[in-house]
């Protein structure tokens, strides 16, 4: 099937090759940090995780929302969503591997990465989390190929494929909740200390992935012959609306918890993110135009007139991206770390290297997705000209 | 004849393969027989069971022991002088680079009360308390969050409560810098080499990408000799057993009060201080 992808429009080769040009950009910096190390980033002795980590951690969020297809479809029959489930698990798996990659630019020594491996270490929730997100890229890779494959050949899917794909569902749950609890459980971190980690995390990712795929696939109507149906966005709608008043109504009882007790450790965090701490106030406006994003995209999804607006729904899903974008991608992480264990403020910034490397990133996820999409909808155009 | 030449031999090779002879093969007959020092084995353990090394070596006759290492820190002896002494020394003796910035490493350090104890505020606390510096360093705590978190088990607790790092086998993932409560682990950012003012050769420097902390002076205690900071302080840090009663760092946690860092975190950190 993969010889879809060697036969395309102008368009398709002019976007291969500009990601191609932005992913060697990205492996020319990371030479760079190879060779001096990550010195080269603006992490610190207290901010010792920064941009690949919190990219990392959004985009689990990313990767496990292909649940949000799978689910409907196989558990409850829900057909419309059958013929996109494909472009939710191809998805997924370019956003696994961006996250394994984001993994890999953070260590200090990636070439003993194996070490996990070689001595696994169980009590270490980071050895649960490489369990979990290889096992979700084998499943979603057996899962995409073989359905896919079936439907070409005008076959049903083979039997077995189906206890892989129901797999999927719990498997998608463990990836966001393991890498929660990377943070959750850590006694000197009062900020990640919460038991709503798991859920919030999950919340966030079950409406940015769903925005992801609903602006997808109006790229996707407007780039192919490929339509996923007027009735497919409006059930991805209703699920991204929903999720993103849970992830707001999360961060809130977050809120009340930490104002409230007015426990100090807990307390300077998010008085740091949202107000400053002592003049340090890098990353208020941004926080505050996440909540806003949030706000906004929460009224235009719950109105339904809006919701349905093939115009103003792709405006809410940037703004449900940008909300739940900022939320991980940027004050997750470094909120964590500051005021540091010792209560002394370090700011964190990225350098201009850290985001090349960062967008060098991105660009292998984009490019293998869009040769995952090239070949499934290849694939569809076929079936839908027999 | 049951078992021919060339069955033998397979059969050999597949439980060699496992690592089933020797004592793995005894022990996952009789899992009781396992020594009560030695943990579990893991899998990888379990197919490789030589990973060895260590066992072979004969320890120095000399060498202290102990059965949990800790430290008292005597606030009322210790002067800025003695306290930089002991940052000094063991600055120099480890080897640990003097970066600036805010990608330093730190060992040993000093900081104010309010940054040490946070969270334990008493704006009329005696002013000689709150304005002193405080050594920090690792607290080789009792229940390691930093040996939890870690992927590897590059960092591990030895059966004498020092928490150790394995830098050669760390992949700088930085879990532990997030686990630990007290910020007493530093990254190389960078090669720190450069940074050495004088290089003591007897004590190896670090690569860049590993994790780094206070080893309690495991090198020293090898050898029958106290931790540097302990010895150049003046008596005003202690160093000591633990758990023998009869140690002088028991007799002063008996006489005097001692405070340890965020105790309430369940670390059941091993540096206490006397104020």
């Amino acid at each position: 099937m993969l010889e879809k992808a060697l036969s395309g429009s102008k368009l398709y080769w002019t976007w291969l090759i500009a990601l191609l040009v932005v992913i060697a950009a990205g492996f020319g910096a990371y030479l760079v940090q190879y060779n001096k190390g990550l010195m080269i980033t603006g992490m610190s002795r207290d901010v010792s995780w920064g941009f690949y980590i919190a990219q990392f951690t959004f985009l689990v969020g990313v990767a496990a929302s292909a649940v949000m297809l799978v689910l409907p479809y196989y558990l409850h029959h829900y057909k419309t969503f059958g013929r996109i489930t494909i472009l939710g698990e191809f998805l997924a798996i370019s956003a696994v591997i961006m996250c394994i990659l984001f993994i890999t630019v953070d260590l200090g020594k990636p070439s003993r990465i194996l070490n996990v491996m070689l001595h696994p270490t169980p009590n270490s929730v980071l050895f649960w989390d490489m369990v979990v997100l290889n096992g979700y890229l084998i499943i979603n890779l057996l899962a995409g190929w073989v359905t896919l494959e079936a439907e070409r050949k005008n076959v049903p899917p083979p039997g077995w494929i189906k206890v892989i794909i129901y797999l999927s569902i719990p498997w998608a749950v463990s990836i966001h909740t393991v890498t929660a609890f990377l943070y959750a459980g850590l006694p000197g971190r009062g900020f990640w200390l919460t038991a709503i980690m798991a859920p919030r995390f999950l919340a966030s990712a079950f409406a940015a992935g769903p925005a992801v795929l609903i602006l997808l696939g109006y790229l996707v109507k407007k780039l192919t012959r490929f339509d996923a149906g007027k009735e497919a966005f409006e059930t991805l709608a209703k699920i991204v609306c929903y999720a993103i008043i849970l992830h707001i109504f999360f961060f809130l009882l977050e809120v009340f918890t930490v104002a409230y007790s007015a426990i100090p450790s807990h307390t300077s965090h998010l008085a740091y993110l949202y107000f400053g701490l002592h003049g340090h106030n890098m990353l208020v406006p941004w926080v505050w135009t996440a909540l806003a994003c949030g706000f906004t995209a929460i009224v235009l999804l719950v109105n339904p007139r809006t919701r349905q607006n093939p115009k103003i729904l792709p405006f809410a899903c940037v703004l449900v991206f940008i909300c739940t974008w900022i939320d991980k991608g940027m004050a997750m992480i470094a909120g964590g770390f500051v005021p540091n264990p010792l209560h002394e403020i370090t700011e964190y910034a990225p350098t201009a290297l850290e985001l090349m490397i960062t967008f060098g990133v991105y660009a292998t996820g984009i490019l293998i997705l869009t040769i995952l999409y090239k070949v499934a909808l290849g694939v569809k155009e076929e079936e839908e000209a027999v | 004849m049951g078992v021919d030449r060339r069955k033998f031999l397979k059969l050999a090779g597949v439980s060699a393969a496992l690592g089933l002879g020797g004592a793995t093969g005894f022990q996952l007959l009789r899992p009781g027989a396992l020594d009560a020092a030695e943990r579990m084995p893991t899998p990888y353990q379990m197919i490789f069971p030589k990973e060895q090394g260590n066992t072979d070596v004969m320890p120095n006759p000399k060498r202290l022991k102990g059965r949990r290492w800790g430290m008292v820190i005597d606030m009322r002896k210790l002067t800025p002088a003695k306290a930089r002494a002991a940052i000094e020394a063991c600055d120099y003796y480890h080897n640990v680079p003097q970066i600036p910035g805010k990608q330093n490493i730190k060992w040993i350090w000093t900081a104010p009360y309010i940054n040490v104890f946070p969270e334990t505020e008493n704006p009329w606390a005696d002013p000689e308390i709150k304005n002193a510096q405080f050594i920090v360093m690792c607290n080789h705590c009792n229940n390691p969050p930093c040996v939890r978190v870690c992927p590897t088990k590059a960092t591990f607790q030895r059966e004498d409560g020092i928490v150790m790092m394995d830098m050669h086998r760390c992949i700088g993932c930085r879990f532990c810098m997030a686990g630990c409560p007290y910020g007493s682990r530093s990254f190389n950012f960078r090669d720190p080499r450069p940074f050495i003012k004088k290089e003591y050769l007897d004590y190896p420097t670090r690569s860049k990408g590993v994790v780094e902390k206070c080893t309690f002076c495991a090198e020293r205690l090898a050898v029958g000799k106290l931790p540097y900071c302990a010895e150049v302080s003046g008596g005003a840090m202690v160093f000591g057993d633990v758990d023998d009663a009869g140690s002088e760092l028991r007799q002063l946690l008996r006489k005097r009060y001692s405070i340890r860092r965020k105790p309430n975190l369940g670390t059941d950190p091993q540096v206490f201080y006397l104020v």
